[in-house]
């Protein structure tokens, strides 16, 4: 993922200058929000499955030692073959290894966030291998030289009209296109050929099985599918916490999964994969990249049960409005700034802070993560490492003396409302950013302390 | 039974026609209320930012202030779901627990404890009630539109008794209005334009009034109306259940 010096608060700006875009934004996610609330209120049993999904990832992060050996035991016995990386430049050197060892530079790959977070598509073109990506939405922003916005709809920041002008661009559409069915047709064409062509095809997990030694990848598109069948090399990229304990589990969470994405009943496609076809190899990664550390984080280690849905970010207010990018981040929204902190705190110590703390997150989250909390508890873990901004800090400082002594908070208050000197809307006590585009509140006559001890005391 | 009065800072300063409604309110139903003079702040204010560890103050002034009250009332969400969930004193933490336990968002006590069923005043308006995050998701005093559950709803309860009310029905019935405490300066652009949303909304449905639980959401919308040059006002709940 490509760094930036602008924290979330600067990019969510300069995305806020196009309010019209800002609004199709918010539009197009809420709708899909809607969708899923549409979805979800047909199921009597949506808690439950919630609370039964919670405690089995509870129990997987609990036991994840044992079944990870269960399952390199059982996909081994099924003839796939098992690889560790303990972080991302392991597992991109794993891929290299493995497409060098046949002599192939050139590979598709279906939706994976996982080699988001590796930047595998970038260490893989450093070492002159093309990556093509066959999601739909991952090959407009591939094509765009873009990484994606959303975990699930990885081009949902980009119009009909744009996605036009890269397809007449790139894949040879007439110019001025944007009729959907003909830009799909188009790149069906286009990935059609990549598919036929490509020996080795990479797919994230959506789901694998300790107990069968099988793992599970959803697409609606049918992509993974198509890579991985015509290829004679399947690599399954997988985050060690993508476990579950039992294939009848799956009952649980391929009902939970795409009701709260999209507001479909299931994907399209969930395809088992369990042993490769004659002569054909699949390899599975088994990828740690910090998550074991995280794990050790009691305050922040139920953020491990995510599943990748998307929900946190239809529902946020906040990632409506300002984007997928401007969380600087591969996994961007509610759930993104909960996990990137763990990666690196100092480059991600905006992002816990991008948030009203309205806590809908939470509460669409289907494996009940309690994300507005731990944006709370990152927020206090921030501070205390330091890095929070110093005027800030001073600003706070300031405000705790006076809140913490009556006397002062009572003279403070008489010389001229203490709360727009000092908090919460003028932090730094420079210009008042507050009254950019809001009106102050007219200040009465007396506070209401000073009312009371006139007419009650 | 004595009510100790926790009236939030901001209220304090800016609305104390909310907090003077809430204390009148009480009184009429036969409460019998005292505003600890010593109070100041619960300390969400530098505990959202970040600053937890500088509120041991607040929370020392706040267990001081209320210790000996039956109940706590506020007319605040956001207030009072800081002191259920932060309000911590190391050298006193049971009394600290206990202090949080008995305090109260203004209509929930009145739903839950006083058991209101009849109020006696008229509001002939039209009226958009915004749920602020921190009373509906955080305090439960309204159902949240992600979970499937019945619905209900405290303050929608109270205004149901209020002679010539219109309630209207939202497009977005529990959408955040972006105020956040400091997020509505370090986030500016997105916090404005979730209010403006928020706003537009209520005025779609033609409203005279936006009323709700907490203080500071109806300020944020307020200084966006205001700025619109808009009629509409803001009206904390108390003032409406109060009748004057």
């Amino acid at each position: 993922m490509e760094k930036t010096s602008q924290d979330h608060s600067e990019l969510a700006a300069n995305f806020n200058k196009d309010e019209e875009r800002v609004d199709w934004h918010d539009e197009t996610l809420w709708w899909i929000r809607q969708k899923r609330d549409k979805n979800v209120h047909q199921l009597p049993e949506w808690e439950t499955l919630r609370e039964v999904a919670s405690q089995i990832k509870n129990n997987v992060l609990s036991r994840l030692h044992i079944y990870l050996k269960q399952f390199e035991k059982n996909a081994t016995y099924n003839g796939m073959i098992v690889h560790w990386a303990a972080d991302a430049a392991e597992h991109n050197q794993i891929v290299l290894d493995l497409l060098q060892g046949r002599g192939v530079d050139r590979m598709v790959k279906s939706k994976s966030m996982l080699t988001e977070e590796c930047g595998l598509n970038e260490f893989l073109a450093e070492h002159g291998v093309e990556v093509v990506d066959s999601d739909l939405g991952e090959r407009i922003v591939q094509l765009a030289k873009e990484p994606p916005s959303h975990i699930v709809l990885p081009c949902i920041h980009k119009k009909k009209e744009e996605i036009g002008e890269l397809f007449y661009k790139y894949l040879g559409t007439p110019a001025g296109v944007s009729d959907p069915q003909i830009l799909t047709e188009t790149a069906r064409q286009h990935l059609r050929e990549i598919f036929l062509t490509r020996k080795v095809a990479l797919t994230g997990v959506n789901f694998a099985v300790a107990e069968t030694g099988e793992f599970v990848v959803c697409t609606n598109e049918g992509n993974a599918d198509m890579g991985a069948h015509l290829a004679d090399i399947h690599i399954a990229s997988m985050g060690i916490e993508k476990l579950i304990p039992e294939k009848k589990h799956l009952g649980v969470f391929l009902r939970l999964l795409t009701r709260s994405a999209t507001g479909q009943p299931i994907t399209t496609y969930s395809s088992h994969f369990k042993r490769p076809s004659l002569g054909k190899e699949i390899h599975v990664i088994l990828v740690d990249n910090g998550r074991s550390i995280h794990l050790g984080k009691p305050d922040f280690r139920e953020s491990l049960k995510c599943i990748r849905c998307g929900a946190c970010m239809n529902t946020c207010p906040v990632y409506r409005r300002s984007g997928g990018h401007s969380y600087h981040n591969a996994v961007a929204g509610p759930i993104g700034s909960i996990l990137a902190p763990n990666f690196d705190m100092e480059k991600n110590a905006d992002l816990p802070f991008a948030s009203t703390l309205c806590g809908s997150c939470s509460n669409v989250c289907p494996v009940k993560i309690n994300i507005h909390e731990q944006l709370y508890k990152w927020r206090q873990v921030i501070v205390q490492a330091g890095l929070a901004p110093v005027a800030k800090k001073a600003g706070m400082q300031v405000m705790t003396a006076v809140l913490s002594s009556p006397g002062l908070y009572n003279s403070a208050g008489k010389v001229g409302r203490w709360v727009f000197k000092y908090a919460p809307f003028a932090v730094n006590n420079q210009l008042n950013p507050w009254y950019k585009q809001r009106d102050l509140p007219s200040a009465p006559k007396q506070s209401f302390k000073e009312w009371y001890l006139t007419n009650k005391a | 039974m004595t009510v100790g009065l926790f009236i939030p800072c901001y209220v304090d300063q800016f609305y104390p026609n909310a907090a003077i409604a809430t204390l009148r309110l009480l009184e009429k139903l036969n409460v019998n209320v005292v505003f600890p003079l010593k109070q100041t702040c619960c300390g969400q204010p530098m505990a959202n930012s970040g600053f937890e560890h500088l509120t041991g103050g607040c929370n020392r002034l706040f267990i001081d202030n209320f210790q000996d009250f039956d109940y706590i009332v506020a007319p605040s969400g956001s207030c009072v779901l800081h002191i259920r969930e932060h309000l911590h004193d190391p050298e006193r933490e049971i009394l600290a627990k206990s202090v949080s336990h008995k305090i109260y968002e203004l209509t929930a006590f009145l739903t839950d404890v006083l058991k209101v069923t009849e109020l006696n005043v008229s509001f002939p308006h039209r009226v958009g009630v915004h749920q602020s995050c921190h009373g509906q998701r955080g305090l439960m005093l309204s159902q949240m539109s992600e979970l499937v559950a019945a619905p209900f709803s405290k303050p929608g309860y109270l205004l149901s008794m209020v002679n010539g009310l219109q309630l209207v029905e939202l497009d977005r019935k529990d959408e955040c209005c972006g105020f956040g405490g400091t997020f509505c300066v370090t986030e500016e652009a997105v916090s404005v334009k979730m209010g403006k949303d928020r706003v537009a909304d209520h005025l779609r449905q033609g409203v005279e009034y936006i009323t709700g639980v907490d203080m500071s959401c109806l300020m944020h919308m307020e200084g966006i109306l205001n700025r619109m040059g808009s009629k509409v006002k803001v009206i904390h709940i108390a003032e409406i259940l109060n009748g004057e």
